[in-house]
C-alpha cells in the first residue's frame, strides 16, 4: 500500500508541531481571533489538534454533521467565507513553515475546502 | 439523545448533559468537585458501552485502558453502563494535622503526615474530603524529601472547607487525602532552561514547591517567580523567597501588589502583567501560572503568544467547586 497523506506530513508528530505555530497564527489573527475568545487554552489546543489531523488526512471520527453542528454556535455569530479564508490560509502558511512540499500542502489544503458547507452552516 | 445505567437503574439523558448532570439530576450521589475536568475526584468506569475521547484526556494510560473516565467531561456518545471507581484506585488515605501556622491575613499553613507514604511531584495538589465529604483540592507546596505534606489554605468568605482548615481543625485531628493529582510539576529535563512562575493568592502553594524541587535538583537555568495578590493580605513568604534568592543567584523574586498601593520592596501591579513585561519574549522557556482561573487562562495566552511552546506551558487554575 502507498503512503497516506498523513504518513507523509509526519503522522501524530508532525500535527503536535503544527499545533504550536498554528495556533499561535489564528490567535494573532484579527479577522478570526475573535471567535477563539474566552475558551480554555489547553481544550482549544486539543480542538485545533483535531482540526490538524484532519486536514492531514489522519484517523478523526468527525462527519460532515459533526462539523455543522460544531461550528453552527459561530456561524450566529458571524461566521462566513471571509473567515474560512484565513484559516485557510493560516493553514497553508503553517505548513510552508514546516517546509512540507507545495503538492502535500495542496491536498491538505483541499481536505479542509472540503468541509466549507458544513463549517458554513449551509 | 443517549441512556445510560448505573445499579440496575436506566437515565434519559438531556441535549448536552454529562454522565455526572444525569447522575446529580436523579440524586444519585457521585463524588465531583470542579465540575471541569481537572480535579478527577468524579472518576467512574464504564462497564459497557465506550466513554468520550473528551473524558479520558488527561487520565493515565491504564486507567484510560480501563475504561475509566470523568464524569463531568463525558456527554455519551453511545449507551454507557456506569460504575463506581475501584477502592483502589479512588483511594483516599488518612492524615494527621501536625502544624498550623497563619501566613497572612487570609492564608494559613497547614502541615499534615499521612499514614502511608504519597508518592507525590511538588507542585501537584492533593483532594482532602471536609466534614461533610466535600471534596476541595489544595496543591502540595512542599517536596517529597520533607517528613510533611504542607498546604497554603485560602480563607474564602463563606467557603466550607476552606474556613474549616483554616479555622477549626487543629493539630493532632485527622482528615482523609486523596492520591496525588494533576500535571503542573518540574519535569528536571532541560536544567539550563529559563523559568517563569507566575501565581496569585495561594497559588504561590504549587509554585513554591516546584521553585524549591527545582533549586533541589540543581536546576542551572534562570528562575523567575512573580507572585501577586490585591493588597498585602493575601501575600506571604516573603523572607523566606528573599532569603532563597539570596542564596540561589539564579534566582529572582518578586512580589507584586496591584490595589495601587506603595509597598517596600513590592512592585505595584498584577503579578501576570509585570512579568510578561519583564520578560516579553517567552521561546524555549518554561512557563508555570496557578491560582485565579481567569488569570491562569489569560496569561497561559499571553505566554503562548510571547513564544513560550504550549508543552512548556504548566498550570492549575483554581476553579472553585460547583
Ligand atoms: C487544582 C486546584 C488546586 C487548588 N489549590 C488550592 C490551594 O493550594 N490553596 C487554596 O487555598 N485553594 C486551592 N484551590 C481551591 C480550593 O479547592 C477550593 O475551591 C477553595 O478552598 C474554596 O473552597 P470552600 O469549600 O472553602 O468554598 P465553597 O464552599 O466551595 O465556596 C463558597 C463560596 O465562595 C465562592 N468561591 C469559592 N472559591 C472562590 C474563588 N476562588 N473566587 C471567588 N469565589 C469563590 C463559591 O462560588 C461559593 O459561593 C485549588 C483548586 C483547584 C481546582
Ligand atoms: C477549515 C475547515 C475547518 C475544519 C475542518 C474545522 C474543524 C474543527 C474541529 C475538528 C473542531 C473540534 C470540534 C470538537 O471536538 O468539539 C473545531 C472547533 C472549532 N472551530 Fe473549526 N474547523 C474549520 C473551520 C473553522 C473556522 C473558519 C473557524 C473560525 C474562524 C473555526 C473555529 C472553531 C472554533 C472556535 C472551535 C471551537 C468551538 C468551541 O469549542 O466552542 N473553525 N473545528
Ligand atoms: S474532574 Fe470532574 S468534578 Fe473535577
Amino acid at each position: 500500500m502507498s503512503e497516506t497523506l498523513y504518513e507523509k506530513l509526519g503522522g501524530d508528530a508532525a500535527v503536535n508541531a503544527a499545533v504550536d505555530i498554528f495556533y499561535r497564527k489564528v490567535l494573532a489573527d484579527d479577522r478570526i481571533n475573535s471567535f477563539f475568545e474566552g475558551i480554555d487554552m489547553d481544550k482549544q489546543a486539543a480542538k485545533q489538534k483535531a482540526f490538524l489531523t484532519m486536514a492531514f488526512g489522519g484517523p478523526h471520527n468527525y462527519t460532515g454533521k459533526d462539523m455543522r453542528d460544531g461550528h453552527a454556535h459561530l456561524v450566529k455569530k458571524g461566521l462566513n467565507d471571509t473567515h474560512f479564508d484565513a484559516v485557510m490560509e493560516n493553514l497553508g502558511a503553517t505548513l510552508k513553515e514546516l517546509n512540507v512540499p507545495d503538492d502535500l500542502i495542496a491536498q491538505a489544503a483541499a481536505i479542509a475546502e472540503s468541509t466549507r458547507n458544513d463549517v458554513l452552516g449551509r | 439523545m443517549q441512556k445510560i445505567a448505573f445499579r440496575g437503574r436506566e437515565f434519559q439523558c438531556e441535549e448536552k448533559e454529562t454522565v455526572l448532570d444525569v447522575l446529580v439530576r436523579n440524586d444519585i450521589p457521585i463524588p465531583h468537585s470542579c465540575r471541569s475536568g481537572v480535579c478527577h475526584s468524579c472518576l467512574v468506569k464504564a462497564v459497557k458501552g465506550r466513554p468520550s475521547i473528551a473524558s479520558q484526556a488527561g487520565l493515565k494510560e491504564t486507567l484510560a485502558h480501563q475504561k475509566y473516565f470523568l464524569a463531568c467531561q463525558c456527554i455519551p456518545e453511545n449507551f454507557i453502563e456506569v460504575a463506581i471507581a475501584d477502592e483502589s484506585v479512588n483511594h483516599f488515605v488518612d492524615a494527621t494535622v501536625i502544624s498550623k501556622k497563619k501566613l497572612s491575613e487570609a492564608i494559613t499553613r497547614v502541615r499534615i503526615k499521612t499514614d502511608e507514604v504519597i508518592d507525590y511531584k511538588a507542585g501537584q495538589f492533593l483532594n482532602i474530603k471536609g466534614i461533610k465529604e466535600q471534596i476541595r483540592s489544595y496543591s502540595i507546596a512542599s517536596i517529597p524529601s520533607d517528613d510533611f505534606i504542607e498546604f497554603h489554605i485560602q480563607r474564602m468568605q463563606e467557603g466550607v472547607v476552606s474556613t474549616w482548615l483554616s479555622d477549626q481543625i487543629e493539630v493532632g485531628e485527622h482528615l482523609k487525602v486523596s492520591e496525588p493529582v494533576g500535571e503542573c510539576f518540574y519535569l528536571g529535563d532541560n536544567k539550563d532552561q529559563s523559568l517563569l512562575l507566575i501565581g496569585t493568592g495561594s497559588g504561590l502553594a504549587p509554585l513554591y514547591g516546584i521553585v524549591s524541587d527545582a533549586l533541589q535538583q540543581g536546576h542551572s537555568g534562570e528562575i523567575y517567580l512573580y507572585h501577586g495578590g490585591r493588597t498585602l493580605e493575601t501575600i506571604y513568604y516573603r523572607d523566606k523567597l528573599q532569603a532563597l534568592a539570596q542564596q540561589h543567584p539564579n534566582f529572582t523574586y518578586t512580589a507584586c501588589i496591584s490595589d495601587g498601593s506603595i509597598i517596600e520592596n513590592t512592585k505595584p501591579g498584577r503579578a501576570s502583567q509585570i512579568a510578561l513585561t519583564e520578560h516579553p519574549a517567552l521561546k524555549n522557556w518554561k512557563v508555570f501560572v496557578c491560582g485565579n482561573p481567569s488569570m491562569v487562562n489569560d496569561t497561559k495566552k499571553a505566554a503562548f503568544l510571547a513564544g513560550a511552546s504550549l508543552k512548556d506551558i504548566f498550570s492549575d487554575a483554581f476553579v472553585p467547586a460547583s
